[in-house]
């Protein structure tokens, strides 16, 4: 009779775990789907060449805000991108000290910080001073939410590095820096530029961290000294306007926004998959 | 080879302070953020002190500026969204480690990466557009003794506080279960051997493995929690931006990130625009300290083994 409660119980749990799964998949589900559908109708070729249509007038794009979004994730990348693998390579290589641990405390501290603050933070520290929005400030907030995300990847791929490599290097007479430089980074280089491919794909997502510091623009724009618009920004712009025909955009624009991750992710998961293969082969 | 007396000791101090400083840099940036958003808060710091903190008007306009609302809207709703959101979190965890068959396992878990990948203002504009009118009608259609408990009270604006929680879960979900997912997959196989071996039934061994992972769970839940008190767009879109401290999930609330995703273009004077960046100094020290709590969590997890295993190593070395 017990055992027959134990046993019954057991299976109740995993019901209700299997359920917990499907519940979680709905919203993904009804979320994927709106999208798609809303957006399909309204995304088209003039969605990506043509400059927004003021209210009353159908039709137009987002080219401003597209080509924004890409300069904005571009400026965050180009220094975001060193300064998350080269202090991703302190973290590896001298893993077991003091200072190794702090960088990576700091690392998913600032993983932690809401993107809203980073906004805060460098509307303080590059709008405020020169008095003006501008591109660069809004890459520079992407880019200070990419350090950590590159950081930690690269960090973890480096360790995953045979430690025989450096060691041949070693034993050959390479200094520490020409044995990481030449032989280990280019062996984990695969897995980092994944990694950073993902980064990439998340910040370009990013919306809170771009309203007060790339702010918005109506025209088009490639001077990054000045506001840009942003397809994020763009999105929200039109989501809380009342314009039927604004929401239709919006909708495109999402459907963009997911078309990039999800592509990204798959990439991601086929390059991965792709290595743990030849990793197996070798 | 050249003659280097000092080379190979010069070369390692190069690379080691040049990577280093690169390295630094992260710990800078965080510093900087804590003393940038000081600096800037400094004069609503002065003007108002602890008041500002237990002033329930928010009226810029008229200079009243009361944070309490915020802190209650940002506070409640990332409650209510992680009591809605942890069973789910676990229930995922616990399937996909312990019971999916392995074929399962590296699409579900593709699936629940996507599901934390979708931007959040995706997520807004379905909130909007979706969620909130589904709300309302579920507002509409809730029956007149129910409307008359604090908890339901106000009109069906679909917009406030409902919303808000559910959006919230659905984001906080993966986060939660993917940190659980790593922590229980710590826990040493012998465990569930262990387990099933003394007779145990499925629940009962995982049970065992939950138990054994608890501090890294608590971790991975208040991760979350950290995630949704920051969650900014979606929030801001669906939970009617009004400041008030009510009980009722159908008002309209506000939070500390939609404020200033809402506002902060609009600053027009110094004080304004410092009361608003101490909004931020709070939210940034709130969160800061929820993560580095959940890490030492987490972390800890992760070491228990070594140490044990290094100690019973030594003390068979010095026997």
């Amino acid at each position: 009779m017990r055992d027959r409660f134990r046993k019954a119980l057991s299976h109740v749990i995993v019901a209700l775990c299997a359920m917990a799964v499907a519940l979680a998949l709905v919203p993904l589900a009804f979320v994927l789907f709106y999208v798609v559908t809303q957006g399909v109708t309204s995304l088209n070729f003039s969605f990506f060449t043509e400059m927004p249509k003021p209210v009353g007038e159908t039709g137009g794009g987002m080219a401003n805000a597209v080509a924004g979004s890409a300069i904005v994730v571009g400026i965050g990348g180009l220094f975001a991108i060193p300064i998350g693998i080269i202090s991703g390579i302190y973290a590896s290589e001298y893993a077991g000290s003091r200072m190794a641990a702090a960088v990576r405390f700091a690392a998913d501290t600032l993983n932690g910080v809401p993107s809203i603050v980073i906004g805060v933070f460098v509307y303080g520290i590059a709008v405020l001073p020169f008095r003006h929005y501008s591109a660069l400030a809004g890459g520079l907030a992407l880019g200070i939410m990419m350090i950590p995300l590159i950081m930690r990847t690269t960090e973890e791929l480096l360790l995953l590095v045979p430690g025989s490599l450096k060691e041949g290097a070693l034993a050959l007479g390479a200094t520490r820096a020409r044995a990481v430089f030449t032989v280990v980074l280019p062996a984990a280089l695969p897995g980092i530029m994944t990694g950073i491919l993902l980064a990439l794909a998340r910040i370009a997502g990013e919306t809170a961290p771009l309203l007060f510091t790339a702010l918005n623009n109506s025209f088009f724009s490639t001077d990054v000294r000045q506001p840009i618009a942003t397809l994020t920004v763009q999105v929200f712009t039109y989501a809380i306007s009342p314009y039927k025909d604004w929401h239709r955009q919006a909708w495109a624009g999402a459907l963009v926004l997911v078309g990039i991750v999800v592509v990204c992710s798959l990439l991601a998961r086929i390059a991965t998959a792709r290595m743990e293969r030849l990793q197996r082969g070798s | 080879m050249a003659f280097r007396p000092f080379g190979a000791r010069s070369d390692e101090i190069v690379f080691r302070g040049g990577t280093g400083a690169f390295a630094l840099l992260l710990i800078a940036i965080v510093a900087a953020i804590g003393v940038e958003l000081s600096r800037q808060s400094l004069l609503s710091i002065r003007e108002f002190g602890w008041q500002f903190w237990q002033t329930d008007t928010w009226d810029p306009v008229a200079g009243e500026f009361g944070a309490r609302p915020f802190i209650w809207g940002t506070l409640y709703s990332s409650i209510l969204a992680l009591i809605i959101s942890t069973p789910i979190a676990l229930g995922i965890a616990i399937f996909i480690s312990e019971l999916a068959p392995n074929r399962l396992r590296k699409p579900l878990v593709f699936l629940t990466e996507l599901l934390a990948a979708i931007p959040s203002i995706v997520y807004g504009l379905w909130g909007v557009f979706v969620l909130v009118p589904f709300v309302r009608q579920f507002q509409v259609a809730t029956p007149d003794w129910m409307r008359s408990l604090p908890l339901f009270s106000g009109p069906p604006l679909g917009v406030g506080m409902l919303s808000a929680a559910l959006i919230l879960a659905i984001m906080v979900i993966p986060f939660s279960s993917s940190v659980a997912r790593e922590v229980l997959k710590s826990v040493p196989q012998a465990q569930r051997e262990g387990a099933y071996a003394l007779g145990a039934t499925r629940w009962e061994a995982i049970r065992m493995a939950l138990f054994y992972a608890r501090t890294g769970i608590v971790g991975a839940v208040m991760l979350g929690f950290g995630r949704a008190l920051g969650e900014t767009m979606a929030v801001t879109m669906v939970i009617g931006n009004n400041p008030q401290i009510s009980w009722s999930l159908y008002a309209p609330q506000y939070t500390m990130a939609a404020v200033l995703a809402n506002e902060f273009t609009e600053a027009a004077d110094d004080l304004y625009l410092n009361a608003l960046v101490e909004i931020g100094l709070v939210l940034f020290v709130i969160t800061l300290i929820i993560n580095v709590i959940s890490r030492l969590f987490i972390w800890s997890m992760g070491r228990q083994r070594k140490p044990r295993l290094a100690r019973t190593a030594v003390a068979k070395a010095a026997a």
